[in-house]
Parts: C-alpha cells; sequence; structure tokens
C-alpha cells in the first residue's frame, strides 16, 4: 500500500478527524503520506509528524487559501499520479466531501463514503459502512486504485506517537486548472464557538425540541462547560433558529461519535439517530416515555430536564473540584 | 437562462438490500429524493425571476418516471430520463459518466442538486459531476442569487458562513434549508404528461459499454451484515435522584 492522507486545517491547527485518520492509517500501512493544502500553512507539517506520518506534502499557495475544493482536486490529483499512491483517506467535512467527489471524477477512481471503520481482510482493504439508517453494515471495497474513502468524523482517535520520527516536507507546485479556479471565496464569517467542535468533542451535549425555548439551552451549555464538551443541536430547533447549523446533529447535519452523548429534550427519530448512533455511551433524559431515543440509548431517564440536568451540572461540577 | 436539475428516483419504504445482488431493492414503490424537492423548487423560483426553462433530468430504472412526473407537477418545462439495464449498480464514477453525457448534450447555464441522496447518504455526486464537466461548484447553498452572469451562494460550514461566487455556467448543490418547496398543483398535475419527456438509453447518449454499471463502478459491495448490537438499555424514571443515578453510571464507566 502507499497511502496519502488528506489533511485539513482550520487557522493553525491541523483538525482533530483528520489526525485520527492519519493514525488509522499508520496502523493499515508502514508508509503513510499527509499533505497539506493551504496558503501559509508551511508550519502544520511539523504537526502531522506527531501522528507517524512519514512524509508531508505540503502546497503553500494563495489560489489555496480560501478552502475551496477545486484548485485541491488539481493538486492531490497530480501529486496521486505523480508518486503512484493507491489510498487517499479523508475525514469528512464540508470541504473534504467536495475535494472527494472531485478528485474521483478526475482520477476515475472509486470513492467509499461514511465509512467507520477500515481493515485488511485478506490483502484488501475494506471499509465498513453503516447503510439504510444505520440499520445494515455493508462492507466496501474497491476494484483497483486508487482506493478513495471519506471516514465519519470522530471514528478514529489521534495517536501521537512515542518518538516523533523524523519527518520529511515536500513542496509542491500544483498546475491549477481555470474552471477549478473561477469559484471564489467573498467572505467568510467565522463564528469562533468558545468549546470544542462537535467533531472533535469526546462528549456532547445535546438539546432538542424539549428544551421548549431558545433559552433553556443555557442548561445544556452549563452541562457541557462542566463536562468539557461541546454543544450539539437536533434539526428542529436549528432550524426553528434556537441554535447554529455547525451544532446540528444528524442526517442533514453532521455525524458524530464521541465517548459519551448526552440527549437532552430529544425524542431520536431516525434523522437524529443516525449522526450520533455511533457514540460510546448514550444518555437520554426525555419526559416522554416512549420517546424513540430510549431504545438506542445506553442510560434512559424519563423525567424533566429542568430538574434532571441543572442538578446533574452541579454534581458534575462537585465532583471535578 | 436554461437550469437542469438532477432528481434521483428512491426507494419509498422498507429499503433493503437486496442479498444476492448486494444491491439497494429497487423494484419497490418509490418516490423523489427529497432533497432534490428543494433543488427544483430553487430552479422554479430562479426562473419565475428571470425566465428561461427548467429540465428535470434523472437516471433510474423505468419507475423514476413517476419522481419526473412530480418535478413536471410542481412547474419543470421537459424532462430527460436515462433508463437502461447497463446502468443499474452504477457507483459514483459510472453515474457521474452518464449524468454528464445527458448534461453535456443539454448545455444548461446551472445545473441544481439536492444536498444528499435520501438512500445511499451519498454527498459527492455534484462534485463528481462539476468536475467532469470542468465547471465551478458551490455546494450546500442556503442562499442563492444570480447576477451579472456569476451565482452567488451562502452556506455553513463546521465553522460559520461562507459567501462564494462563480461565473456561470456553474454547478451547484442547494440545502433544503434554502426554501419551502410548493406542492403541484391540480393544473400542474394534469399539464405534467403533455409536457416533453424523453427517454434515452446509454447508446443514445452516445455513452460505449464498460464506463456504466456495475462495470464501469470502481468500488464494490463485499457483505452485509447486521449493526452490532448495543448494551443492554437500562430505563429509569426520575424519583429526584436522578441525577445521582447519571453520574454514578459515569463514575463506573469513567466517564466523569
Amino acid at each position: 500500500m502507499s497511502t496519502l492522507v488528506f489533511l485539513e486545517h482550520h487557522g493553525n491547527e491541523l483538525l482533530k478527524p483528520s489526525l485520527g485518520v492519519l493514525s488509522k492509517a499508520t496502523t493499515l500501512d508502514q508508509d503513510v503520506s499527509g499533505v497539506v493544502l493551504g496558503s501559509g500553512v508551511r508550519g502544520l507539517a511539523e504537526q502531522a509528524a506527531k501522528f507517524g506520518a512519514s512524509r508531508v506534502f505540503v502546497a503553500d499557495r494563495p489560489e489555496l487559501e480560501a478552502p475551496l475544493p477545486q484548485p485541491r482536486v488539481d493538486a492531490l490529483a497530480g501529486l496521486v499520479r505523480d508518486r503512484e499512491f493507491d489510498t487517499v483517506l479523508f475525514a469528512s467535512s464540508v470541504l473534504a466531501t467536495d475535494v472527494a467527489g472531485g478528485l474521483a471524477a478526475r482520477l476515475g477512481a472509486g470513492l467509499n463514503w461514511d465509512l467507520t471503520d477500515l481493515v485488511q481482510q485478506n490483502g484488501s482493504l475494506i471499509g465498513k459502512r453503516p447503510a439504510l439508517g444505520d440499520t445494515v453494515y455493508v462492507d466496501v471495497g474497491w476494484k483497483d486504485g486508487p482506493r478513495l474513502a471519506l471516514i465519519r468524523p470522530g471514528t478514529f482517535d489521534p495517536q501521537g506517537v512515542a518518538e516523533t520520527q523524523s519527518v520529511e516536507i515536500e513542496d509542491l507546485e500544483p498546475q491549477f486548472e481555470d474552471f477549478s479556479l473561477a469559484a471564489t471565496m467573498v467572505e467568510q464569517a467565522h463564528a469562533e464557538s468558545e468549546g470544542p467542535l462537535i467533531e472533535d468533542a469526546d462528549v456532547i451535549v445535546a438539546g432538542g425540541r424539549g428544551l421548549g425555548a431558545p433559552e433553556n439551552f443555557k442548561l445544556v451549555e452549563e452541562l457541557a462547560q462542566a463536562l468539557g464538551g461541546a454543544v450539539a443541536a437536533t434539526r428542529a430547533v436549528v432550524d426553528a433558529g434556537w441554535y447554529p447549523y455547525a451544532t446540528q446533529v444528524g442526517q442533514t447535519g453532521k455525524s458524530v461519535s464521541p465517548k459519551l452523548y448526552i440527549a437532552c429534550g430529544i425524542s431520536g427519530a431516525i434523522q437524529h439517530k443516525v449522526g450520533m448512533q455511533g457514540s460510546g455511551l448514550i444518555v437520554a433524559i426525555n419526559k416522554d416515555p416512549n420517546a424513540p431515543i430510549f431504545e438506542y440509548s445506553d442510560l434512559g431517564v424519563v423525567g424533566d430536564l429542568n430538574d434532571v440536568v441543572p442538578k446533574l451540572t452541579e454534581l458534575v461540577r462537585q465532583r471535578k473540584s | 437562462m436554461k437550469i437542469a436539475v438532477c432528481v434521483k428516483h428512491v426507494p419509498e419504504q422498507s429499503k433493503r438490500i437486496d442479498p444476492a445482488t448486494k444491491r439497494l431493492d429497487r423494484s419497490g414503490e418509490g418516490a423523489i429524493n427529497p432533497f432534490d424537492v428543494h433543488a427544483v423548487e430553487e430552479a422554479l423560483k430562479l426562473k419565475e425571476d428571470r425566465g428561461g426553462e427548467v429540465v428535470v433530468v434523472s437516471m433510474g430504472p423505468a419507475g423514476a418516471q413517476d419522481s419526473v412526473r412530480k418535478a413536471l407537477a410542481m412547474g419543470a418545462d421537459s424532462a430527460l430520463l436515462i433508463t437502461d439495464e447497463a446502468a443499474a449498480g452504477s457507483d459514483l464514477v459510472a453515474t457521474t459518466n452518464v449524468l454528464a453525457a445527458a448534461l453535456e448534450s443539454e448545455a444548461p447555464d446551472l445545473v441544481l442538486f439536492g444536498q444528499q441522496a435520501g438512500d445511499s447518504d451519498g454527498a459527492v455526486l455534484w462534485a463528481a459531476v462539476a468536475d467532469r464537466l470542468r465547471r465551478p461548484v458551490i455546494s450546500q447553498v442556503a442562499d442563492l442569487s444570480v447576477e451579472d452572469g456569476k451565482v452567488r451562494g451562502k452556506r455553513q460550514t463546521e465553522f460559520g458562513y461562507d459567501v462564494i461566487e462563480a461565473p456561470i455556467p456553474a454547478v451547484l448543490a442547494v440545502s433544503d434549508a434554502i426554501n419551502e418547496p410548493r406542492y403541484p398543483s391540480l393544473k400542474g398535475i394534469m399539464g405534467a404528461r403533455s409536457k416533453p419527456q424523453r427517454t434515452v438509453s446509454l447508446s443514445e447518449l452516445g455513452l460505449e459499454g464498460g464506463i456504466t454499471g456495475e462495470a464501469g463502478s470502481k468500488t464494490v459491495v463485499q457483505a452485509l451484515s447486521d449493526p452490532p448490537p448495543r448494551g443492554d438499555t437500562v430505563k429509569i424514571e426520575d424519583d429526584g435522584s436522578a441525577a445521582e443515578k447519571i453520574v454514578e453510571f459515569l463514575a463506573e464507566r469513567k466517564l466523569v
């Protein structure tokens, strides 16, 4: 195998889901390369070395400053062809999904998405994919290379390597297609969230319609803060304007798999379930004893979240202090 | 302005994967992918504002005619359905080969997609089609405007809002937050049948064998299995001590 991992960044950090995929790749292949594409990103290559990359390709170009997919497809297509990578792995994100789709078309390559595991089986790479609302697990493979895969964020934890190997950094000089540079970013409004991003969080506290009113999200926020976790929301409350879309978990939002997921006032419709049922442990608090979420939670509490959640926050704070 | 909207016919109820072919069973009742209805609506709004025509493009089994008709009943002007046994089982690359050929023959100014396929949860097709058509792409668009030969889309990402602009012709995928789709009127439903609808085979699109269907696919489904079982659910009623019980439960698992 020769594996390339797309390392996405935001600001001066490589994103945790990308580093998780990099760590996983090093368990499947001895020689794993990462690639960082952006402007002013050369310093990020060293970060990748801490997670096992033996080589990091860097394209540091103004055309790659905005997080737009098409110039990245150009850069990756050239790299994969020149170095004959047979496997290219991505952690799913808005950007990575478009990059992977474009790259599949450019290379005429197979792309499998929404994978929750990668294994070697009789010498070939197999991806595991939950399908049809996670009611069936599908083993997917590739006829030949290059094999492209999008991994659900949160599937793999970044594992720092004990001794940082010396990393080889290679500069790329990508050739861009005219049509790839046609779309331009005219405005970016990045709300800097205070807590961790939901894709990165080990603990997520999520709120739904059962909170009753947008101001009650503070119960969820306080619990998340006490646990050092992130706040997530359901489709219903995002549509109602109670909470930003970037926090939405579910079929039309993000898929997350934290170690702990606490659902407050969430009925647990299938559209929500598909985004969070990969979580390690699910705790649900809902006053409706028949809420579907109780069918797939590890601990279900039938009760009023206005009573339970503040008490829980207080108890967690006491334990931590 | 000519707008092509790509719609997918997806199984409606009792979705299952056929264990023999390992393909999604598409023999039962189907309906238009709910996400694509938003793309149809957005195309119709653009047409109402600026004039032009809306053509529906779909690839699928003969039953996909139902989904095409729904889009026509909403107000689209014409339809192109690519249906061919040799296209069954197409993966992303094979589907891209077919759709790109169909879209090239239509030569639209804008190509619209919904934000994902309701059956496969795929959200990669527009980027692949845009690459093949060599056109700019903007995905997840929640607010769309067209001006001076340019299209401008606002969208949300993990980090906040982006506003992206691209010259026309372009490919767009719209989020389902972009609009509230209209219901077809009775007149629309009655009129749909008489609108121009073409059904074409792969050879009529000039496509040769080997690049579509399973033969043209680069991915394979190897096996199906049940999802891993979850542990037993512990369910308690709050008698005033639920918070303590949750903390105990988490402490036992070293999560607090």
